[in-house]
């Protein structure tokens, strides 16, 4: 360690890298850790509430069944709009201090958060998966039900593969979203990097080096997660060409139809 | 009574009766009634907006009949809507736009509803799909994605799909009507070659020639109506009803 200190921005940048590299890289970490994790437990909520509010309801059904169906319907509309009507930050505090006041549990602020992160995520996916849902050309549905597939078939093997391809660009803005957005954790003690940027800048008072490093740090992980999800996006579209199967596969060269000359 | 009459007797496999659709305040269908019995090749055609389509689409419970009954097995369909998934797999369906399932391969596109709805393995699912996808000349063509194939291609694999769960009766609505002319001949094809093995089939359909050729039964369908249901021969050159003599003169000068 150098006894003198720095005296210039980029020595001061430098400083504060050999003093708190690892607590950068901890709160990265841990940014990382509860943007990813809440992203996928949102995403998981919210293909759940899409596939609940889309399933059709049938006129003929017993008036419990619709009755049920309704109610369904009700409680997750109620959920959406809560939590997307409602800043995160207040969230946290109503979660992490609202659990502890009324239910005497004291779980620790990372849960608190985690919770928070993909239940918020949740509604805003939930939104975006009923859109992917009713994106998807309303023939598939009725062919796979013309084969005999019920609701669940029809959205797992038809419906959403495609669905979830049309929304991935959507989910990596949350994704992004959520990378950023966890720094409003900071107001529960969350240690993601915000918290310890805040805290590494507080010991030497260089608020503008040390969120200078932060802010690079946020954004090589947005940048580098955005570049990730392209990439995802290429691989679920498959190649571009196919193979042709020699036609003997079942050694029926003069079935109705022998492919033309020409024809790929 | 004479049991040899029973005997020769087709077997019935759709009974309707008294089918009625209202599409918020429009009746589209009135009164539908006829028989479906094995080995028909019924073709249904009418105006465009007489409720063809609609009609075929109810049989299938694609849209669920005001009121009337869909006899199937000794069961009416429209009651007992708890076991529909199984009556569908009876009833295989065809649509005018294809409606390919778009993430799955032409294989796979034949070989879902045995998988998951018939619960086949997928060795014995395979086979039945390479076996129907080889009859409408597709077999070559089974790692190809939908949007990769031609109209009448893409209409040859969904009636690959509809084969692959043997269904009893094959509803096809304007299975052509999306398709080029050249495309139109390739589909008629398979068509053709499927009536000839005696599938039993119920076509909605533009192509007069077709259905000449190859029905059974011609039904004319007229504003929701069934007006005249007979033999080709019947309804094309002894027409008895004059909508049904005046329907047919606009369709074959508009041909010529």
């Amino acid at each position: 360690m150098t006894s003198a200190m720095p005296v210039t921005f980029f020595g001061w940048v430098y400083f504060l890298l050999q003093q708190y590299g690892v607590l950068f890289v901890k709160g990265a970490l841990v940014t990382l850790l509860l943007a990813v994790g809440g992203t996928i437990i949102g995403c998981v909520i919210g293909l759940f509430v899409g596939i609940l509010q889309t399933i059709p309801i049938n006129p003929k059904d017993g008036l419990v069944k619709r009755g049920f169906y309704r109610c369904i319907r009700a409680i997750l509309a109620a959920y959406v709009e809560l939590f997307r009507g409602t800043p995160m930050i207040v969230q946290a505090m109503v979660v992490y201090y609202g659990s502890m006041q009324v239910y005497n549990i004291d779980m620790s602020p990372l849960l608190a958060g985690f919770i928070v992160v993909s239940v918020n995520t949740g509604a805003y996916m939930a939104e975006t998966v009923r859109g992917g849902i009713i994106s998807i050309d309303v023939g598939q549905k009725e062919a796979a039900k013309a084969i005999g597939m019920n609701h669940f078939q029809i959205m797992s093997c038809v419906i959403l593969p495609q669905a979830l391809r049309n929304i991935m660009p959507q989910i990596g803005n949350n994704l992004i979203i959520n990378i950023k957005d966890t720094s409003v954790l900071n107001v529960i003690s969350v240690t993601e990097l915000y918290f310890l940027s805040k805290s590494a800048a507080g010991a030497y008072y260089r608020y503008f080096e040390v969120f200078f490093i932060t802010c690079a740090i946020y954004f090589i992980m947005t940048f580098a997660v955005s570049r990730f999800l392209l990439w995802i996006e290429k691989r679920m579209d498959g190649p571009d060409n196919y193979s042709l199967v020699a036609h003997d596969l079942l050694a029926d060269p003069c079935g109705p139809f022998t492919p033309k000359k020409g024809e790929k | 009574m004479d049991n040899k009459v029973f005997a020769i007797e087709p077997q019935q496999i759709l009974k309707i009766k008294n089918l009625v659709k209202y599409f918020g305040k429009r009746e589209i269908l009135k009164d539908i009634s006829f028989d479906v019995f094995q080995g028909d090749v019924i073709c249904i055609i009418g105006a465009s907006g007489s409720g063809k389509s609609t009609m075929l689409r109810c049989i299938n419970m694609l849209e669920i009949p005001t009121s009337g009954e869909i006899i199937h097995d000794e069961r009416n369909v429209v009651e007992e809507q708890d076991k529909l998934t199984l009556y569908r797999t009876k009833v295989g369906m065809v649509f005018q736009q294809f409606n390919l399932f778009n993430n799955m391969s032409v294989l796979e596109n034949c070989m879902v509803g045995l998988v998951k709805v018939l619960q086949q393995d997928k060795a014995k699912a395979k086979q039945t799909a390479l076996h129907f996808l080889d009859k409408v000349g597709m077999a070559q063509y089974i790692n190809a994605k939908p949007h990769q194939l031609s109209g009448g291609q893409k209409q040859r694999v969904a009636i690959a799909r509809a084969l692959a769960i043997q269904p009893q009766v094959l509803l096809m609505d304007e299975p052509t009507s999306a398709l080029d002319t050249q495309m139109v001949g390739e589909v008629l094809a398979v068509m053709r070659e499927l009536a000839k093995e005696g599938l039993t089939m119920l076509i909605v359909t533009h192509e007069i020639a077709f259905a000449r050729e190859v029905a059974s039964r011609i039904i004319y369908v007229e504003d929701g109506v069934i007006v005249e249901d007979d033999t080709p021969d019947v309804i094309f050159n002894h027409p008895k009803d004059a909508r049904t003599k005046a329907f047919l003169s606009r369709v074959t000068t508009g041909l010529a």
